[in-house]
């Protein structure tokens, strides 16, 4: 057995729950030897797996290794502390400390409660979610700058604060209460929808690792359903969401992992049992008082699962974003708004209302007027989309776009081009 | 055919690498072990983990080890069959712990029961 990501899959799916099982016990104030010891388990295995091979169940030998190391961690302090403080030696004793519970149900326990801890409303909401990609999910600094669309330092520093504000107030990792619950909901779920999101356009080739990671989103968001709040609805459309989304997992990818644009997809292989399962959830969202992104953001993903590109398809699409753009304004959210006025109303109308965004140095919005302006004003399209090159992170995005460029050169531009960013 | 052991020795074993490093680490260095194995010349090895090592120095005093102290760990070996040390050289030339500036691979011929060297 020699996975390509066995690491770093392993890694999302099992850093963040041996970092909360971890803080559960011992407080928010060993956070940060927590994710040491976390770190160090994936060290240790690697160590012995090179030679005696991979286990069967590499988790539950993380778990064991884990434990050893909280173990002996406890040791350490324990000798450290009635050295230093001798009145207090008998506090810390780790030979009382009962064995980690390292069970499905402590995880899940452990997970939501860090979840949150780390959605305080204290927070700025970029910090938490940064934090919650990093601690929940064992997502990478870089990752992180990537799924916020900025740069690595800005992305450390976010952490940084958001680490001492954690640890000012150690009794956020009590229970949360009703009123904590429904204070905090709103950010658990917007991070929640960005592990998905994570796992949906991951570049990773590998499509076992990108569904596992939907589904680790998916089961937390379930877990969610468990806890007694207002914004219950909103957990049924965002479950909703990830459930149409995750319904095309399979035919957007290739055997070889190359992605398939939305309109080349073949619609026999989307997945017809999640697309019923999310209209039992969006039923199960409806009848609120208010309605959430994730409310609209379930709507619009529910026409996307119907291939059929009729004009009225396009207006709900549109009149959705409308909605969406104003309780959620995000550059993602405006240029997709874009794309469906394009599809609505035409490029010129689309050209008008994206160029007043001004995101030169956001790659889709590049990528969107390269598409838009393509036939209309093929010097522009080409400008477009050779700034769209110069900022995109991946080879595959510059392959796709080089793509784009040629067939400008080639032949009058089609239509379609952007699907797999914009509708994929 | 004698058998040596090669012992990695790493400048900073405490390091924590990302997953991804992690990753190629790993499958280097399973490539390297499986490429040994394919000649039949694998005779076992181990990681020497951090996890409960201690040191015990002269006068039984005992410390947590290798902590600290020491600028070079020794964080595995293998043992590997070989007509001569050239051979035995020529293996552990192809480490990736050898990648990490600092680090070495030491040799070491395994005294026979035999006394036959």
């Amino acid at each position: 057995m020699n996975q390509p990501d066995l690491i770093p899959h392993l890694f999302r799916k099992e850093y963040g729950k041996i970092v909360s099982v971890l803080v559960r016990y011992w407080g928010i104030n060993h956070l940060e030897a927590a994710e040491d010891i976390a770190s160090e388990t994936f060290v240790t295995a690697v160590q012995t797996w090179v030679y005696r091979g991979i286990p069967v169940n590499p988790a539950a030998w993380l778990y064991q290794v884990a434990k050893n190391k909280a173990r002996n961690y406890l040791k350490r302090e324990q000798i450290f502390r009635s050295d230093v403080y001798p009145e207090i030696r008998n506090r810390l004793d780790a030979s009382e400390q009962p064995d980690l519970d390292l069970s499905v149900d402590s995880i899940r326990d452990s997970q939501l409660r860090m979840m949150f801890a780390i959605s305080h409303p204290s927070m700025a909401p970029e910090s938490q979610i940064a934090l919650s990609l990093r601690i929940l999910c064992g997502f990478g600094i870089e990752e992180i700058a990537a799924a916020f669309l900025t740069n690595k330092e800005t992305i450390n520093k976010r952490l940084l604060r958001a680490k001492q504000k954690l640890r000012s107030q150690p009794a956020l990792l009590e229970a949360p209460g009703p009123a904590e619950i429904a204070g905090r909901m709103e950010n658990v779920l917007t991070t929640l929808y960005l592990l998905f999101s994570e796992g949906y356009y991951s570049i990773s080739k590998d499509p076992a690792i990108r569904k596992e990671l939907c589904l680790e989103a998916m089961l937390l968001a379930n877990s969610l359903l468990q806890t007694q709040s207002p914004q219950k609805k909103d957990v049924f459309a965002l479950l909703s969401l990830m459930c149409f989304q995750a319904s095309r997992l399979e035919a957007r990818v290739t055997a070889s992992g190359e992605t398939v644009p939305y309109e080349e997809q073949d619609p026999q292989q989307w997945n017809m049992e999640l697309v019923s399962q999310g209209i039992y959830f969006l039923k199960e969202a409806s009848g609120g008082d208010r309605i959430s992104r994730f409310h609209l953001e379930a709507c619009i993903a529910y026409y996307n699962t119907i291939k059929d590109d009729t004009p009225e398809k396009w207006e709900n699409i549109l009149r959705l974003y409308n909605i969406l753009l104003e309780i959620n304004n995000s550059p993602i959210t405006a240029l997709n708004r874009g794309y469906a006025i394009y599809k609505v109303k035409g490029k010129m109308a689309a050209i008008a209302a994206t160029e007043k965004l001004r995101l030169a140095n956001n790659q889709f919005y590049c990528t969107l007027l390269g598409e838009l302006y393509s036939g209309i004003d093929n010097q522009k399209a080409r400008a477009y989309y050779q700034r769209a090159i110069a900022l995109a992170k991946t080879m595959h995005d510059r392959n796709t776009l080089q793509t784009h460029i040629n067939r400008l050169e080639n032949t009058a531009a089609k239509d379609g081009v952007l699907k797999n960013i914009f509708a994929g | 055919m004698d058998e040596f052991m090669l012992i990695f020795r790493h400048q900073d074993g405490t390091k924590i690498a990302s997953p991804e490093q992690l990753q190629i680490w790993m499958k280097q260095t399973m490539d390297w072990i499986g490429q040994i194995t394919a000649q039949n010349k694998f005779s076992g090895g181990n990681g020497l983990l951090f996890e409960d090592s201690r040191v015990v120095g002269h006068n039984h005093v005992v410390t947590d080890g290798p902590f600290g102290e020491i600028k070079e760990t020794i964080g595995g070996y293998i043992i590997v069959k070989a007509a001569s040390v050239d051979e035995a050289v020529a293996f552990a030339k192809g480490s990736p712990v050898l990648q990490g500036e600092g680090n070495s691979v030491e040799v070491r011929k395994i005294a026979k029961r035999d006394g036959g060297h």
